[in-house]
């Protein structure tokens, strides 16, 4: 348990560290993967439209002056607007389709808890009392009675 | 309570699929806007030009179209990458020239481009009529732009005139459709 915990810790502290890498040291393929050609709107890594060929150039001439890639995408809004981000800002409206996916999945999760537990409260029940404890009509008492001599037979 | 439960779940799931409907009808409309006016004015009508509110491109201010009503005006569009509008560039700043007396303002506005080559494009060329900005791509919809650059005609009255020019605007195209503009009755 203890050596689990230990390994995840390890695995978080080293996602971190190569977040904040990418962050002060970001690559021009993470930012093309990060970023929407404005003019025909496909990944910037697979657009060879003019204006994504600028864009290219833009981004390496930021990472050569050592901007962050914070720096590099908000300089790119400031040009073209939001639009050029592939996954909305954190924030404001747009904060909505980062939540309601998961508000989507909580609830989904609950109204499949609650069938799971209604599901298996009606198997639990007992089944109703009646003529006969399987549901069946009952067996005619001559039959029941012969059935029984032949299983006595048996048991001798 | 259950049955409580059900029904303001289900009424909880159909309204957010019809405010999904909404949303996506929305879109469409809003895309198809443009489209549309393209249609009336080949039909010979005057639909109203989508109104903008742009920053100019030096910075000084904003311009909306509203603020030209009573002149007619020519939109171009365009940016600094597309090598029509290079070809174009002359031209405009020409019809600008010979019509600028005569109650016609040309009006530029790039599109999906940066400010900084924007810039060097119209110091390039010469540019003198005013340049703005639409760095949110609001008119790309709205006047219906497939492509750049394109040109739209605006009469005294803010109706959109004479031909929709896709692609490279010529001077004979400039000055005939800044006369259906100028003549445009009411």
């Amino acid at each position: 348990m203890r050596s689990a915990l230990a390994a995840a810790f390890v695995l978080a502290l080293g996602l971190t560290g190569a977040a904040a890498a990418s962050e002060q040291h970001p690559t021009l393929p993470e930012l093309e993967r990060e970023l929407i050609c404005p003019t025909c709107h496909e990944p910037l890594a697979a657009s060879s439209s003019p204006i994504a060929d600028r864009m290219r150039a833009f981004i390496r001439e930021r990472i050569a002056a050592g901007d962050t890639k914070s720096e590099i995408k908000s300089k790119l809004v400031d040009q073209f607007g939001e639009s050029v981000l592939a996954a909305p800002p954190k924030k404001g409206f747009n904060l909505l389709a980062w939540l309601l996916p998961l508000v989507g999945l909580t609830l989904g999760a609950l109204v499949l808890a609650v069938l799971a537990r209604r599901w298996s409260r009606s198997r639990a029940r007992p089944a109703p009392l009646g003529p006969s404890a399987n549901g069946r009509a009952p067996l005619d008492p001559d039959l029941e009675r012969r059935l029984d001599e032949e299983l006595a037979r048996f048991d001798t | 309570m259950a049955r409580r439960m059900k029904i303001v779940l289900q009424a909880a799931a159909v309204t957010v699929v019809a405010l999904l409907i909404g949303l996506l009808a929305w879109q469409v409309v809003r895309t198809d806007q443009g489209k549309a006016l393209d249609a009336k004015v080949t039909q010979g009508r005057k639909p109203a030009a989508p109104v903008f509110e742009l920053d100019k491109l030096d910075g000084s201010g904003a311009v909306s179209l509203a603020d030209y009503r009573g002149k007619a005006v020519v939109i171009n569009f365009w940016a600094s990458w597309c090598a029509p509008c290079k070809d174009e560039a002359p031209g405009l700043e020409s019809a600008w020239q010979r019509w600028r007396d005569q109650d016609v303002v040309v009006v530029g506005v790039d599109l999906q481009d940066f400010g900084t080559d924007a810039q060097r494009f119209v110091d390039r060329y010469g540019l003198t009529y005013p340049i703005l900005r639409d760095k949110h791509n609001w008119t790309w919809g709205r006047y219906g732009l497939t492509g750049l650059p394109e040109t739209w005609f605006v009469d005294r009255a803010g109706r959109l005139v004479g031909e929709h020019i896709e692609g490279p605007v010529s001077a004979e195209e400039l000055d005939r459709n800044i006369r259906i503009a100028l003549g445009s009755a009411s």
